[in-house]
């Protein structure tokens, strides 16, 4: 069964199938039509709506929902998100699932609604305070809006940890074809540690102070532990790679301009491919120094490149030597065209207009 | 001295790593007091395998060592939120949330109020005692004039500090709350009528019927620099003057228990039903050639939903299709546009910035986008804009009366299917006639009146075009 909504609706379809009990948000452009979609699917089936009185309580809500053992989410967009900070720090802290959607806009500050990817730092590196970061997952499609929703779930309660949606403007607006999943995920068994209001969970216990300090230091080593063992679940998408020269790195919307990009400069006698990662934490390391091993590459993204910094780091980190990688970018809500992708591969190869 | 065992509360408190019988509390704190009466109530209702208690951060922060229940601790003011989670997900929960005056009064507050307001379950036990204890002595929003503090040395000024904070006279303004009342355990009859608010507060919790609030004025002598005897007696003293004790609402014998939640269909169900019209998945065609349109015109004119329609009568031809609008304060008033790619493979870049067709419904959107049309593409304006001298290269410009013919119909906001026909007639999409209908026909699904309505004005339109062009 399909059905043409736009992003953030297919997020609230994810969100039903992989079980979300409620949801919980505070209205921000250029998210809204999450709350609008939840407000009205999740009723409809049985479910839970509020919106709540700002995204401090939105995030807390579902920090209140995990420890219950249930299952919600909640939508926002940048200055939302700098607001939730706080509870997603408490949430990884204290260990509970929770998904949460951010449509990213430009920035800092008010910026504007249009289009921007200048939360990466943000989401991927933690953002709160302490040692913790989310699982964030970016999807590049109206379809991986709604099933990188499901993933989130999926992955948030397997490492009992929030887990980020990391989208934009354009990917929340546009309208795609979704194919809805056959059926929805089942129950999940929250008993050993949620604190269900039953005589067999009153033991449990949900907080996040270890007042000694090697009880914390042991807390957050496991963690750690905990988030290296992730890296399983590291997603990417390699278009067009097998024989590149020069590979675009890239995620989300961006990647979509790289993958027009990519189709024009073939069309030229360019060989160009895309690696797009699904999964930017964990993030498919390995998987990116394959791909670049003995290629030039250039990162297409929507912020002042901090994503590159984070393909450089990787490589890095994996013991790939030092290689330059190009960079091209947009910020403020202009979005680059597939032109001046073209172009900037062309100077990265050296080649003339 | 032996001490009796509390029910409700642990044997021995690990909270230092081995286990003892003594809280954390200091010598005549109010903390162990309450926290006390709380588990005796939750024992003797028999509510202590439902009763999930949110612990707050401050002196509070370690309830969880005491108390034999649920326990959930909350960041710093977030316990009405984390509350409102619980007993919304947990019916059967009786949901407490403990706090202090800095938690709720100051830093929580608007989570308090809202959480009042929405007359969430749960019983919310505020321990009043006008001051910070575990940060060290601060001055708290409940504080009360003249009262030094550690960041109110030389006593609160009310003018530069404000006054002191009636909590319980901000929420009985509020229609949800149950019941409100203000209680001390400063001395044994005081602690016994504290004893029947805590218990009238879990009644209300444990029969379903909403808001409690109950505050505590409690004696903290370390911060307030006072003995206990002395502490307890300022509590009675002065901090009753500002904060009178007594019940200022119980409603809890006319509230009512919350209903229970009406059955409702799976998802899967729920989907299958869906109003939505079914098109096919996607299919790959190299052969079709990828089509890129742009819809522009003035908000209201039914730009995006025409861009919609052509991307739904491609769907239905088995396309990959994307449909990206402009958003935000543009599309309250002023410009509005969209974009289409309708293609035979998965679509790369949903913007569209070099379109092969351009519809035009006024001026401005004219004047910016018709230069960007690829060359061989097609630009369809309404007649009421005015042409430049020189069209684009290669590019063919089609002027249409859609706006015009609308009107003379006297269907003046259909000028959009008018524009809709022209794609049609001049086979502009890539898209089969029947296909772009079956779109105009589901685009009316709601309004199945002007379906007809709609049929005749995209005929009209193309015996137009048939005739002029």
């Amino acid at each position: 069964m399909t059905k043409f909504v736009k992003g953030n609706e297919a997020v609230v379809i994810g969100a039903l199938y992989a079980g979300c009990d409620v949801y919980f948000g505070y209205p921000i452009t250029p998210a809204s039509e999450i709350a609008h979609a939840a407000a009205r699917w999740l009723p409809s089936v049985g479910r839970e709506f509020l919106q709540a009185e700002c995204e401090t309580a939105s995030i807390y809500m579902v920090y209140g929902t995990a420890a219950a053992g249930r299952l919600s989410m909640t939508a926002t967009s940048g200055p939302g998100m700098s607001l939730m900070q706080e509870g997603l720090s408490y949430m990884a802290g204290a260990e509970l699932p929770g998904v949460i959607v951010n449509i990213m806009r430009a920035g800092p500050g008010l910026g504007n609604v249009y289009p921007e990817q200048g939360d990466y730092n943000q989401s991927v590196k933690g953002g709160g305070h302490g040692n913790y970061r989310c699982v964030v997952l970016a999807p590049a499609s109206v379809q991986e809006m709604c099933d990188l929703t499901i993933r989130a779930f999926e992955l948030a309660l397997k490492y009992r940890t929030p887990a980020i949606v990391l989208a934009d403007g354009l990917l929340g607006q546009m309208m795609e074809t979704v194919l809805l999943p056959e059926r929805a995920l089942p129950k999940p068994d929250t008993s050993s540690w949620a604190v269900q209001a039953t005589p067999e969970t009153r033991k449990n216990l949900i907080t996040s102070i270890f007042i000694n300090a090697a009880g914390q230091e042991a807390h957050n080593r496991r963690l750690q532990t905990k988030y290296e063992s992730m890296r399983v679940d590291a997603q990417h998408d390699n278009y067009l790679c097998e024989d590149a020269e020069l590979v675009l790195v890239a995620y989300g919307i961006s990647s979509r301009i790289a993958r027009t990009a990519a189709e024009a400069l073939r069309e030229e006698g360019v060989k160009a491919g895309v690696f797009r990662p699904l999964s930017l934490s964990p993030f498919p390391a390995e998987a990116l120094c394959r791909t670049l091993s003995g290629r030039k590459a250039l990162v297409v993204e929507l912020s002042s490149g901090q994503f590159r910094d984070d393909v450089l780091l990787h490589l890095a980190k994996e013991g790939q030597r030092y290689q330059p990688v190009g960079l091209c970018n947009r910020m403020g809500g202009m979005v680059m065209s597939v032109d001046e992708v073209v172009e900037a591969a062309r100077r990265e190869l050296g080649l003339g207009k | 001295m032996t001490q009796k065992k509390t029910v409700g509360m642990y044997e021995s408190f690990t909270r230092s790593g081995r286990p003892s019988r003594a809280t954390h509390y200091c010598a005549g704190c109010g903390h162990g007091i309450i926290h006390k009466l709380i588990a005796e109530a939750m024992v003797e209702l028999g509510l202590q395998d439902r009763t999930i208690i949110v612990n707050p951060i401050g002196c509070g922060v370690f309830g969880y060592y005491y108390w034999d229940c649920g326990n959930v601790g909350a960041a710093h003011g977030r316990a009405p939120a984390i509350g409102t989670a619980i007993n919304r997900m947990r019916r059967d929960a009786v949901v407490i949330s403990y706090q202090g005056d800095g938690d709720l009064g100051a830093i929580g507050f608007n989570n308090t109020f809202q959480a009042a307001s929405r007359g969430e379950h749960m019983a919310v036990f505020f321990v009043n005692n006008a001051i910070y204890g575990m940060t060290g002595g601060q001055m708290a929003p409940t504080t009360l004039e003249g009262m030094k503090t550690t960041t109110s040395p030389f006593g609160r000024d009310p003018l530069t500090a404000g006054y002191p904070l009636h909590v319980c006279e901000v929420l009985n303004q509020l229609k949800a709350p149950v019941y409100i009342e203000r209680v001390s355990v400063a001395d044994t009859k005081r602690i016994m009528q504290a004893r029947r608010a805590v218990h009238r507060a879990l009644e209300i919790q444990r029969d379903g019927k909403g808001y409690a609030f109950v505050e505590f004025i409690s004696p903290c002598p370390t911060n307030m620099g006072l003995d206990s005897v002395k502490a307890a007696l300022f509590c009675m003293a002065e901090m009753e003057k500002e904060y009178p004790l007594g019940c200022v609402r119980d409603r809890s014998a006319t509230a009512l228990a919350r209903a229970p939640h009406a059955p409702a269909p799976s998802v899967e169900a729920f989907f299958q039903q869906s109003e939505q019209h079914q098109a096919p998945a996607e299919e790959v065609d190299a052969s079709f050639k990828e089509q890129r349109l742009k819809f522009t015109g003035y908000g209201g004119q039914g730009i995006l939903s025409l861009g919609i329609c052509v991307a739904e009568a491609a769907r239905l031809e088995k396309r990959f299709t994307t449909w990206f609008p402009s958003y935000g304060p543009e599309q309250r008033g002023g410009s509005a546009a969209c974009s289409v790619v309708i293609s035979g493979r998965p679509v790369g870049s949903p913007a569209v910035d070099h379109p092969d067709v351009l519809v035009c419904m006024n001026q401005p959107s004219y004047e910016r986008f018709a230069h960007d049309v690829r060359p061989g593409g097609t630009v369809i304006v309404d007649a009421t804009v005015p042409l430049m001298e020189k069209a684009p290269e290669g590019v063919r410009v089609i002027s249409m009366p859609a706006i015009d013919l609308s009107l003379k119909l006297g269907v003046p906001q259909a000028a959009n299917t008018m524009m809709l026909a022209a794609l049609a007639q001049l086979e502009v999409t890539g898209l089969k006639r029947e296909h772009l209908l079956e779109a105009l026909d589901a685009s009316f699904r709601k309004k199945p009146a002007l379906i007809e309505k709609n049929r005749l004005l995209f005929n009209e339109a193309v015996a137009w075009m048939e005739k002029n062009l």
